[in-house]
């Protein structure tokens, strides 16, 4: 299946884009990056905090499968409603450095919107590791099953 | 995860690049290739090695000459690399669209 969330991260490049087109109506899709009881249910993490203003800042955490907690924070330097929002964005308790995001929400329709996330790291290697982390993940997961299955008593 | 670290050490450099897109659209000798930069031709010659090192590149003989192809399927584990981070914003943003097509503005 054709995903519909593209990715531009050019080699050897300390930032990337992410695009994406919505069947949402412009105000709606700015509304999910703003109120936290939907960024809650997209994201897949808890809210702490979200100060939608200039010199504002958030606080999110996430809970994994084994219980453990992982928080996030960032900045918020630019909030334009239905039009920007540029912020920071940190892995606390990571060895990955704060990232810079630039979101641009654009009108294509009454009903169809589009998102680019322009994502700047500190540098072009800790772009790539961070663009491997999923990857990371997926092996991690991977070997979790084997080893589940191979631990199992017969 | 080393092998595929440095397929992409290959290719965070320019001439690397440059050379991949050239040989993409035909097979091609060192020498033709080397004609298309101003480097000079050892330095093209060690791009190749590691081409060739990272199996980007493949070398066929043909004849006296030793052409150059591109191994498509090495390429494609490259472009592969950033799938699932693609398919993590795609699945947030599925999720997204889903959430906020139920959502009920307070009129």
């Amino acid at each position: 299946m054709e995903l519909k969330t593209k990715i531009n991260a050019e080699d050897g490049k300390q930032e990337l884009d992410i695009t994406r087109e919505f069947d949402l109506p412009l105000d709606l899709l700015f509304k999910a990056f703003t109120e936290p009881e939907i960024i809650e249910q997209w994201m897949g993490t808890k809210v702490l905090k979200l100060e939608n203003k200039k010199h504002g800042s958030y606080q999110f955490e996430t809970t994994d499968p084994k219980g453990n907690k992982h928080g996030f924070n960032g900045t918020i330097h630019e909030f334009n409603p239905n039009q920007r929002i540029t912020r920071t964005f940190e892995m606390e308790n990571t060895p990955f450095s704060v990232q810079l995001e630039f979101l641009e929400f654009e009108q294509l329709s009454e009903d169809r919107s589009k998102l680019n996330m322009h994502v700047v790291y500190k540098s072009a290697a800790l772009r790539d590791e961070v663009l491997q982390l999923p990857f990371a993940k997926g092996i991690n997961m991977a070997h979790d099953r084997i080893q589940n299955i191979l631990s199992k008593p017969a | 995860m080393n092998l595929r670290r440095d397929v992409f050490q290959a290719i965070a450099d320019p001439t690397r690049r440059a050379i991949l897109l050239l040989v993409a659209s035909q097979s091609m000798t060192a020498g033709a290739i080397a004609a298309n930069f101003d480097t000079a031709r050892p330095t093209v010659s060690k791009h190749l090695q590691i081409l060739t090192e990272c199996e980007l590149l493949e070398q066929k003989q043909n004849g006296r000459e030793i052409y150059y192809l591109i191994n498509a399927k090495k390429m494609k584990a490259v472009a592969d690399f950033i799938e699932p981070f693609r398919k993590m914003w795609d699945d947030r943003f599925n999720k997204l669209e889903a959430v906020m097509k139920k959502y009920q503005p307070k009129k």
